[in-house]
Parts: C-alpha cells; sequence; structure tokens
C-alpha cells in the first residue's frame, strides 16, 4: 500500500517536470531546425492548411541557419538584448542603494509610523502596475523622464516588493546579535555593514535574483512609457518576430533565456534558503 | 538608556528616509493626486461620486472586474494547494528532490513572447494538443477563441509560479523542526494528522508571504493574454488589466482614476484581512 502511493506519487512529480521542461525542449529543437521542416511541421498553425501540427524534438536535419542569423544579422536583437541588461543592471543596483536599507531600517529600528509604513508598502507592491500606472506617467512626466530608460527605470527602483522581500531576511537577524555589537561600541552604520548585509545575505542574493528576472522580462512599463523602439527592450522585441519566422524566433527566445538561466544558476543555492532564515538556527 | 532609543530612533528614518522618498514621488504624491481626479470631470470641475457610478455601470468594468475576481478565485487555490503538496512530496526525496524543484523553477526563466510562442503551437486549433486529443478520437478544440482561453490562462499561471511557490513553502517546512514530528509520532499521530495538526499551523507565517506574492504574480498574467489577444483578448480573458491600458490609451483619466482608487481600496481590506488572520506575531 505505501509502495503503491509512493510510486503514484513519483509518478505525478515527475509529470509535472515534464511539464515544466517540454517548453524548454521545444525552444532548443525549434532554434535548429530549417524553415522547411518547420513549415512541414507547423504549417497548420502557421498557414492554417489541413491537418494538425507534429513536432519532432530532434530536428531532422540540424542547422545553424538560425544562430547564424541571429547572431550576425540581426541589430534590433543586439540592441533590445542590451537595453534589457542596462535597465536590469540600473534597477538592481539601485534597489541595493535604497531599498536594502530602508528593509534594515524598517526591520531593526522602532520609530513612529513604522507600523503603518509597512503596511503601506505592502499595499503599494500588491497594487498591479495598471492601477498606478496613471500616477507613475504624471510623475515621470512632469520630471520630463518620459520615452528615456529612466521611465523604466526609477519606477522599478522604487517598487516596494524588494523591501518586503528583504524586510523578511533581516527580521530574522536575532536582536541579541545587535545588542552585542552595540555594547561592544559599534556604530549603527558599521552594524548594518558588518552583521545586516552578511547575514542577511541570503535575502538579499534571493531578492536580486527575483528581481532580475522580473525586471528583464516586464513589459506593462515599456509598453505604456517608451514609444521609441530603439529603448525597446529584449521582452517588447520578441513578439515583434512574426511567427512565419518560427525557427528565428525559438532561437532569439533560447538566447533571452540565457541570462535569466545564468542568474538562477547563481542564485539558487540562496534563493533555496528562502524565506525561513538561515540565521534562526540555534 | 533614553538617549540611545531616541538615537536608534534617528538611525531607523534615516535608513527608511532615502527609498521613502523615492516612493513618495513616484507613486505616493501622484497617486493622491489620482484620488483628486477621481472626483473630478475630464475638464476639471468637481463632480462628486459621478465617475464611481459610471464605472459600476460600464459593462465593460464589470466584466473585467468580473473575470478578475474569478481568475483569483480559481488560480490562488489551486496554486497554494498544489504547490504545497509538491513541497511536502520533496522534502523527503533528497537529492531527487532538488533536481525536481530545479525543473519546476525553469518555467519562471522563459520570457513570456517564447511561452505565448509555444502555447500557440500547443493551443491552437490545429496545435499539438488537438493532436494529442485526436489521439482519443475526441473533437478537436479552438482554445484560444473560446472560454477555453481562460483555462489556458489559469494553466500558465500555474506552469509558471508552481516551481517558486514551492520554493517558498519548502522554506517553511525547513523551518519546523523534527522533534515536534518526533513527539507526534510518539503520541500516535498517523501522517494526515501530523500534517494537519502539526504542519499546517507551523506554516501559518509563511501562509502569509506565500498568498501575497501568489497575488502580484496573478496579475502578471496580463503579460501572456496580452501577448496572445492583444488589446481586446477572447472575452473570458479580458482583465482590469487590458481595461486600463485601454481607458490609459483613450485618455480617460476619469474613469481610470475612479477605478484605480476602487481597487486601491479593495486591496487595502484584503491586505488588512490577511494581515488580521496570519501575521499576529510578525509586526
Amino acid at each position: 500500500m505505501k509502495k503503491m502511493v509512493n510510486l503514484m506519487k513519483n509518478i505525478l512529480l515527475w509529470t509535472v517536470c515534464l511539464i515544466m521542461i517540454t517548453p524548454v525542449l521545444c525552444l532548443f529543437s525549434g532554434a535548429f531546425m530549417d524553415q522547411l521542416e518547420l513549415t512541414e511541421l507547423l504549417g497548420p498553425v502557421l498557414n492554417h492548411t489541413e491537418g494538425l501540427a507534429a513536432w519532432h524534438f530532434l530536428p531532422q536535419f540540424p542547422t545553424l541557419q538560425n544562430l547564424v542569423e541571429l547572431l550576425l544579422d540581426s541589430l534590433e536583437f543586439y540592441q533590445t538584448f542590451w537595453n534589457s541588461l542596462k535597465i536590469t543592471l540600473f534597477t538592481l543596483v539601485g534597489q541595493l542603494i535604497f531599498a536594502m536599507p530602508a528593509a534594515w531600517g524598517l526591520a531593526v529600528y522602532e520609530f513612529p509610523g513604522r507600523k503603518q509604513l509597512y503596511f503601506l508598502y505592502v499595499i503599494l507592491m500588491m497594487l498591479p502596475f495598471q492601477v498606478t500606472m496613471l500616477s507613475e506617467y504624471l510623475a515621470l512626466d512632469r520630471l520630463q523622464l518620459l520615452d528615456s530608460h529612466w521611465a523604466i527605470i526609477m519606477p522599478g527602483v522604487f517598487s516596494t516588493f524588494s523591501v518586503f522581500l528583504m524586510y523578511r531576511f533581516f527580521w530574522g537577524v536575532p536582536k541579541e546579535v545587535i545588542e552585542a555589537a552595540r555594547i561592544d561600541g559599534a556604530g549603527e552604520f558599521i552594524i548594518f555593514f558588518h552583521i545586516g548585509i552578511p547575514l542577511g545575505k541570503a535575502g538579499i542574493i534571493s531578492a536580486m535574483v527575483l528581481q532580475f528576472l522580473e525586471s528583464f522580462h516586464q513589459m506593462e512599463r515599456p509598453l505604456v512609457f517608451l514609444k521609441n523602439k530603439e529603448l525597446w527592450p529584449l521582452s517588447m522585441y520578441l513578439p515583434e518576430i512574426d511567427i512565419s519566422q518560427a525557427g528565428f524566433a525559438f532561437c532569439a527566445s533560447l538566447f533571452a533565456l540565457l541570462p535569466a538561466v545564468l542568474v538562477f544558476l547563481f542564485g539558487q543555492e540562496y534563493l533555496e534558503q528562502g524565506i525561513a532564515c538561515t540565521v534562526q538556527k540555534e | 538608556m533614553k538617549y540611545k532609543s531616541k538615537k536608534q530612533k534617528w538611525t531607523g528614518i534615516f535608513f527608511v528616509l532615502p527609498e521613502f522618498l523615492g516612493v513618495s514621488i513616484f507613486t505616493l504624491i501622484p497617486f493622491v493626486d489620482v484620488m483628486h481626479r477621481a472626483f473630478l470631470r475630464l475638464d476639471g470641475s468637481f463632480c462628486g461620486f459621478d465617475n464611481f457610478q459610471q464605472i459600476f455601470r460600464n459593462k465593460a468594468f464589470l466584466l473585467a472586474a468580473g473575470n478578475t475576481l474569478r481568475f483569483s478565485v480559481v488560480c490562488l487555490p489551486l496554486l497554494l494547494l498544489v504547490s504545497l503538496l509538491a513541497a511536502v512530496s520533496l522534502q523527503t526525496m533528497g537529492k531527487m528532490g532538488g533536481l525536481l524543484k530545479s525543473s519546476y523553477l525553469l518555467p519562471m526563466a522563459i520570457p513570456t513572447a517564447a511561452v505565448v510562442l509555444i502555447w500557440k503551437l500547443f493551443f491552437d486549433s490545429h496545435g499539438l494538443m488537438n493532436r494529442l486529443i485526436s489521439l482519443f478520437e475526441a473533437d478537436p478544440i479552438d482554445f484560444m477563441n473560446t472560454s477555453w482561453a481562460f483555462w489556458v490562462l489559469v494553466f500558465s499561471y500555474l506552469w509558471k509560479n508552481l516551481g517558486y511557490t514551492v520554493l517558498l513553502w519548502s522554506a517553511g517546512l525547513s523551518g519546523i523542526s523534527e522533534s515536534i514530528y518526533e513527539a507526534g509520532k510518539m503520541d500516535g499521530a498517523n501522517t494526515i494528522q501530523r500534517f494537519r495538526y502539526l504542519t499546517l499551523p507551523n506554516l501559518r507565517q509563511s501562509a502569509f508571504t506565500i498568498v501575497v506574492i501568489s497575488i502580484i504574480n496573478s496579475f502578471k498574467v496580463f503579460r501572456e493574454a496580452y501577448l496572445v489577444g492583444g488589446n481586446y483578448p477572447q472575452e473570458s480573458i479580458y482583465q482590469l488589466q487590458h481595461l486600463f491600458n485601454n481607458w490609459f490609451r483613450e485618455l480617460s483619466m476619469d474613469k481610470m482614476s475612479a477605478a484605480s482608487v476602487v481597487l486601491f481600496l479593495v486591496l487595502t481590506v484584503l491586505v488588512i484581512g490577511l494581515q488580521r488572520s496570519w501575521e499576529r506575531e510578525s509586526i
């Protein structure tokens, strides 16, 4: 009986795994297919020919044609890829400068209005972008930042979500450790840099990993704040590729996936330490 | 001692202030402006609650609000439940569990445009799903242009967010010490009883964070819906996000302001509710 349950459990978990990775496998195989094979397989979807679409997880005639086209002939891809990286990098650095100290301040110190402020931040981060779209637009318009990368970066820096994430980790830093450092005569900034940041490292990195994914894949803000196509991030360029160029689209998607996967590989260990703080173990 | 705590009070404010100024400039102050506009006509004259009455009579608003609500009510419990079960099952699997967990995270890394491209191949009326269905000799389904679109979106949300939510639950689970399970076993509690009376109560703290993050992510399915159907997708996936975008393009600032205020209030009530039920000790 117990064996049966275990077997069922395993089958289920592996099925889910298969569903999760199938799209990536499709991207992989599609990126190395030639136009002929793709047209043959996807004709029913692309050109509404008779019959149903099919798929090969191993290309019949593997080709590097799409890859060459992407890397050598596609200026737009480079431009938008670079834009995305730039926006993401500036946003993350900004969050380290502003959100990280704010999270520390909220988690460690008592001051009037602290609870209310935290509550306000939670609500702000839960509002879907579209609700604050108008107010952000008004602010950016007044500061003359519209149609520039700053229109994406600045609101990203001051999105309160990362304060929330990091707050949860700093909260777990034992108060006795901080108290002990004070008795030893450490100043508040020394405590932040030498105790807060090292002990909250897992939380900071996992917040950064999440924010990287969010920033790199964002569409809502660029959609309304960027008119100039040269400023577009990758996430806006990819949907522009026509589905008739499916091979090229697969290949571009595969490359767009790379930074996120790298960040995951680097950050997963920290992500896994999750919200149950690392420092709580006695 | 009093001096010290006063000094610490100011240090706290000092740490928080730069971020707070930024949030004020980019969100808070302009949002107060929007709240003010909710009571104005487009020409700037005061009109009381007219804008609010107008949106509650607006068919598009009612449709979009209904769809958004329906989506959350279906998706959130489904995601929370499935991910919790997966987290509990993976917990005892050691290295293999870690590998599976990593594979569950993969969808988060995929750009929305690529997801949508793949969904088109699978869920088109001539797509791969229908090939699968045809094996069972059932009639093909036009997923994208019927109310099935809603379920494709639900699937898409689960697919994308399951891995991260599993991770969050796992973190919560790993915070529960082994000794209480040992004690439970000694007292003769079976697996289900241990889950119900030991695991669940100890996950309360994590639950608040997980629910909040899942709600935030539920609003982001707009990306998939938008790339599949543009500004006016299939009726069952026309959400508030679409409506706001369309109002923005049409410069309907009056309706937009009023609806923003309504949504702000709804979410405030929701957060208060969540905090009351879960967060008692955490602040």
